[in-house]
């Protein structure tokens, strides 16, 4: 419950502390960190313009991408806090009840019956389902070494003992960040500021969306960052108290949208046709995380 | 009069019934037929399932020595799943086949063969006994035959027929060598010899026996490498058949594995191994040659072998289980794969069916000509895209529940795995999220393409929905559809029974605590009750709130271009181009491409053939070796008549004198041998 309210809070201000970096970095003076929360608000307030070839499918979209990501967030812990849902096997119920919102973003971009729009299509779907195995075998290897299968349950009981374990901790944080960014397009898998439908992937999904529709997927990002950032910040809480987790939380979590943010500013955008190779790279650090779990355990002695 | 008599007495009359009632009655007759062995065949399956195992015993004859009848909760379940699909197929068929009225005879021919395939599944699910077991296996694949063939002038279902046809001979072979080499050894033929053949020798030669009397099962499952039939048959055959045969008929192969298990006993840590293996690489290469198809029926078949391929993982894990001794692997090993096979039976026969509607409203199945159907076929887009959730395993639908006790039961193996174990265990995982994500991949693909955008093909006819007698049978089964996202407890525990008798050999007094799953479960069905609810609030929200605002229908965004975009749309290949430039080094993508040349260019054009790099090794290359060898013996075939009598009057010769000759040479080396 608590962890739910904590996400949802800081989803509202994650794109604006982004931005913020982003401005403080290029040196302009910027929007305030509640500027993207303004913008929200004046889109929920318009009325819409939907395409003519669309169907019911593009309107239900938006609705359904929305509440699976609310799903994603019900199950995420807080230290040794259990989400609102929580049962062993929960990660695979977060990772396929994402998997149902994209389905559904990525037909309501085929829906338009656009080509740019299938194009973003096609390269949500390539991207996420290279992303997906090394989510698996991250979280397997957390399995192996804590001997549980509920996010709760493996992060209250994540001791990292030997030195090795750190490295498993930056390695697992690296992989998380990327699945976050992967997740949600943002550089430098896809770089949301460029206005060359051509090249970008997420946006320009949401080319015909407009209004209220629009509002809610646009909201989607925050929240999903805020969710993955949720996830990274349960990898260092163990089982603090209240007092402690809640400051740790909200801590790593700005750590985590300033990171966003300089990655964005100092990083420049890969080649997209390289970009699914890269992706699946990340299945070989989760790989890593596996073989430095076997080591721990002393499967290799 | 015993209840086996009775049972072939129905099957008989109606029959003989079919061919003499008019053509408007005889989808009836078979309909009501199906549903009236269904009710016969029910009883002792759901007695089975709670606990009464059914079991009669046939006098047989001298051959065959006495004919066991038993219907345990295994038998039972299948049987079940069978009864369903079958039902609904009738049903489905019934109305599909108004189309084809004026073909009387063929008509005949197919209801009578639907009988029979159902009649011969439900006897082999209940046989005991190899031969009795092998006539039914025969029944059923001849008859599938000839739902196959269906609309045989086309040149296309005559040579996928006749592929079937030899494999699934080929198929009977296997296991008719594994059945003569127990019944050889033990003289019966009933299934029970299997398990005192095997337990008296050491443990390689039940698996040799397993491995024998599996890759029988697997061609008609359609395991990679032996699935080459399947992509050919299920786009030939009509909709309701392909639905049928990849929802139950290939499962009686599952069936047929499972069955085995039960009786043959060796070291199943091995067996598991292997079957998690090729399990894997079955639904890996299944789905990904499913991406690259462009027929739509074809690309549903593709999906039949990843998802067969899934239900073997399960019963790797399962086996692995028993080999380790860990009941809890086993129950969710067993029962991930009894609840999968299931699952692959509603959603694929639904994804058939509806892909059926769309070949008869359009005349044709592909992909990259159809597009826009969502405006003239609502129904049949809500239906597919149900199904298409389903099958990539998305809650709050069915087939998040068995990928989910799949990916349970491979964590639970996980503590104290020694390494082979643990990196078969990291192939699974590695395999199960990839095939998740792939057959997302081409399920947007499949729905987009198909039935989104506008229109990329015009079409003589405009083409229609399809009338509420053919959408019942399918909204029947999207309700057990999300019956079983909702309430995943209530079927799981109902697999209990089958499960225990997997317990056999790893504790000896049941499974403790029989499901430890069960309570999960009840965490996933709320996680997919609250999804539900959420999203339809969150809809009937936005729609409460959007009702209030200026709404306009203008064109789709194309960039400040305000002509016909139709042409512009992505198309099905430049969806899945991406993927296809990752993927060609592993599979075979033949290409055709001409290229725009010179001031004033003409044609240009560039054309994909997806081929099947297994099937060109595996059976093309064979083959081809083959002919070329027998072409050295076509002087034999010469078109004289006489040559062939006269081929025909040495055959009989020598089977006359052949013996004779034998006898006397034996006794002149007799005579020799005692002077």
């Amino acid at each position: 419950m608590i962890s739910f309210i904590l996400i949802i809070l800081m989803s509202l201000i994650f794109t604006g502390i982004v931005i913020r970096t982003k401005s403080i970095t290029s040196g302009r003076k910027g929007p305030g960190i509640f500027q993207p929360l303004k913008d929200l608000a004046r889109l929920f307030k318009k009325g819409s313009v939907y395409s003519q070839t669309t169907s019911f499918i593009f309107q239900l979209a938006p609705s359904v991408y929305l509440a699976s990501i609310l799903m994603a967030v019900l199950v995420i812990p807080l230290g040794q806090y259990k989400g609102i849902l929580s049962f062993e096997g929960d990660f695979v119920f977060f990772a396929y009840v994402l998997g149902a919102g994209k389905f559904f973003s990525i037909l309501s971009a085929m829906d338009t019956g656009s080509s740019f729009e299938g194009m973003g299509a096609s390269r949500e779907a390539l991207f996420s389902m290279f992303a997906e195995p090394a989510f698996f075998l991250l979280m397997g290897s957390f399995a192996l070494l804590t001997g549980y299968t509920s996010f709760q349950q493996i992060f209250h009981s994540l001791h990292f003992g030997s030195s090795v374990s750190y490295v498993l901790m930056v390695l697992a944080t690296y992989v998380l960040v990327m699945i976050a960014l992967i997740e949600n397009s943002r550089m430098p898998i896809d770089d949301p500021k460029t206005h060359l439908e051509l090249t970008m992937v997420h946006e320009v999904m949401v080319l015909d969306n407009s209004g209220f529709d629009l509002g809610m997927i646009l909201y989607g990002t925050p929240l999903k960052l805020a969710m993955y950032g949720g996830l990274i910040a349960n990898l260092f809480m163990g089982d603090f108290p209240l007092v402690l987790t809640i400051p740790i939380f909200l801590g790593l979590q700005i750590a985590f949208a300033v990171t966003v943010g300089i990655i964005e500013s100092f990083m420049a955008r890969f080649r997209m046709n390289h970009n699914a190779q890269y992706i699946l790279t990340l299945s070989s650090v989760s790989l890593l995380i596996l073989l430095g779990v076997l080591l721990i355990l002393g499967q290799f002695n | 009069m015993n209840p086996i008599g009775v049972f072939m007495l129905f099957i008989g009359i109606a029959i003989v019934f079919i061919p003499l009632v008019s053509v408007e009655r005889k989808g009836i007759v078979a309909l009501a037929t199906v549903i009236g062995i269904a009710m016969v065949s029910s009883i002792p399956a759901i007695a089975s399932l709670t606990g009464n195992p059914f079991e009669y015993v046939l006098q047989g004859s001298q051959i065959t020595g006495r004919i066991p009848v038993r219907i345990d909760a295994l038998s039972g379940w299948f049987i079940l799943v069978l009864n369903f699909t079958f039902i609904t197929g009738a049903w489905y068929g019934l109305q599909y086949m108004k189309a084809y009225r004026q073909q009387r005879e063929m008509l005949s021919l197919h209801a009578i063969s639907y009988i029979l395939v159902f009649a011969g599944l439900i006897a082999i699910s209940a046989l005991q006994h190899s031969m009795a077991f092998l006539i039914a296996w025969e029944i059923m694949a001849l008859s599938s035959f000839f739902l196959i063939i269906f609309e045989r002038h086309r040149a296309e279902v005559i040579k996928a027929g006749i592929n079937y046809l030899i494999q699934s001979h080929v198929c009977i072979i296997l296991l008719t060598l594994g059945f003569i080499w127990v019944a050889m050894n033990e003289n019966s033929y009933d299934f029970n010899a299997i398990v005192q053949f095997t337990e008296k020798r050491p443990s390689s030669v039940g698996l040799a026996l397993f491995l024998c009397l599996f890759s029988g099962f697997a061609i008609k499952a359609g395991f990679v490498p032996f699935h080459t039939w399947l992509p050919y048959a299920h786009p030939a055959a009509p909709a309701h058949v392909s639905g049928v045969m990849s929802g139950v008929i290939i499962k009686i192969g599952i069936y047929g594995i499972l069955r085995m298990l039960l009786l043959v006993r060796t070291d199943f840590l091995v067996l598991g191994y292997i079957l998690l293996f090729l399990s894997v690489l079955t639904g890996i290469y299944g789905v990904m040659l499913a991406i690259i198809q462009h027929n739509l029926k074809k690309l549903l078949a593709y999906h039949s072998i990843e998802n067969i391929g899934i239900i073997g993982m399960a019963i790797g894990l399962g086996c692995i289980g028993i080999g380790k001794g860990n009941p809890g692997l086993v129950a969710l090993g067993f029962s991930g794969a009894l609840l999968h096979t299931l699952n692959h039976s509603l959603f694929k026969s639904l994804l058939f069916y509806a892909a059926g509607h769309v070949y008869q409203a359009t005349h044709t199945m592909d992909i990259e000509k159809l597009g826009g159907l969502v405006k003239k076929m609502p129904h049949t887009t809500l239906l597919f895209l149900v199904a298409s959730l389903a099958i990539c395993g998305l809650p709050p639908f069915n087939g998040f529940v068995s990928e989910f006790l799949i990916y349970t039961g491979m964590f639970r193996a996980l503590p104290g795995s020694d390494f082979a174990l643990l990196s078969l265990l990291v192939l699974g995982f590695f395999g199960l999220a990839l095939i998740g994500g792939l057959a997302m991949f081409c399920f947007t693909k499949a729905v987009g393409t198909v039935f989104l955008g506008s229109p990329r093909h015009p079409f003589a006819h405009d083409p229609g929905e399809a009338g509420w007698a053919k959408l019942m049978p399918m909204y029947v089964i999207v309700v057990l559809l999300l019956g079983i996202g909702l309430f995943p407890g209530v079927f799981v525990s109902l697999l209990s029974k089958p499960v225990e008798l997997y317990s056999f050999i790893s504790s000896g007094n049941g499974l403790p605590g029989i499901f430890p799953a069960v309570e999960t479960l009840s965490g996933i069905g709320w996680g997919a009750a609250i999804f539900l609810v959420l999203a339809g609030l969150i809809f009937w929200l936005r729609t409460r709130w959007v009702m209030n605002r200026v709404q306009t229908y203008d064109q789709t965004w194309a960039c400040g271009y305000e002509g016909d975009t139709g042409k512009m749309q992505y198309t099905a290949s430049s969806f899945v181009r991406a993927y296809r430039k990752l993927v060609e080094p592993v599979l075979s993508i033949h290409k055709k491409k001409k290229e725009i040349t010179g001031i004033f260019p003409v044609t240009a054009g560039q054309e994909t053939h997806p081929g099947d790099k297994i099937e060109e090794w595996f059976i093309d290359l064979p083959v081809k070796g083959l002919k070329k060898f027998f072409n050295r013996f076509i002087f034999l075939q010469n078109g004289n008549l006489q040559f062939y009598i006269l081929y025909g009057v040495v055959f009989i010769t020598l089977v006359l004198v052949l013996p004779l000759v034998i006898e006397y040479f034996s006794a002149l080396i007799q005579f020799l041998n005692s002077i």
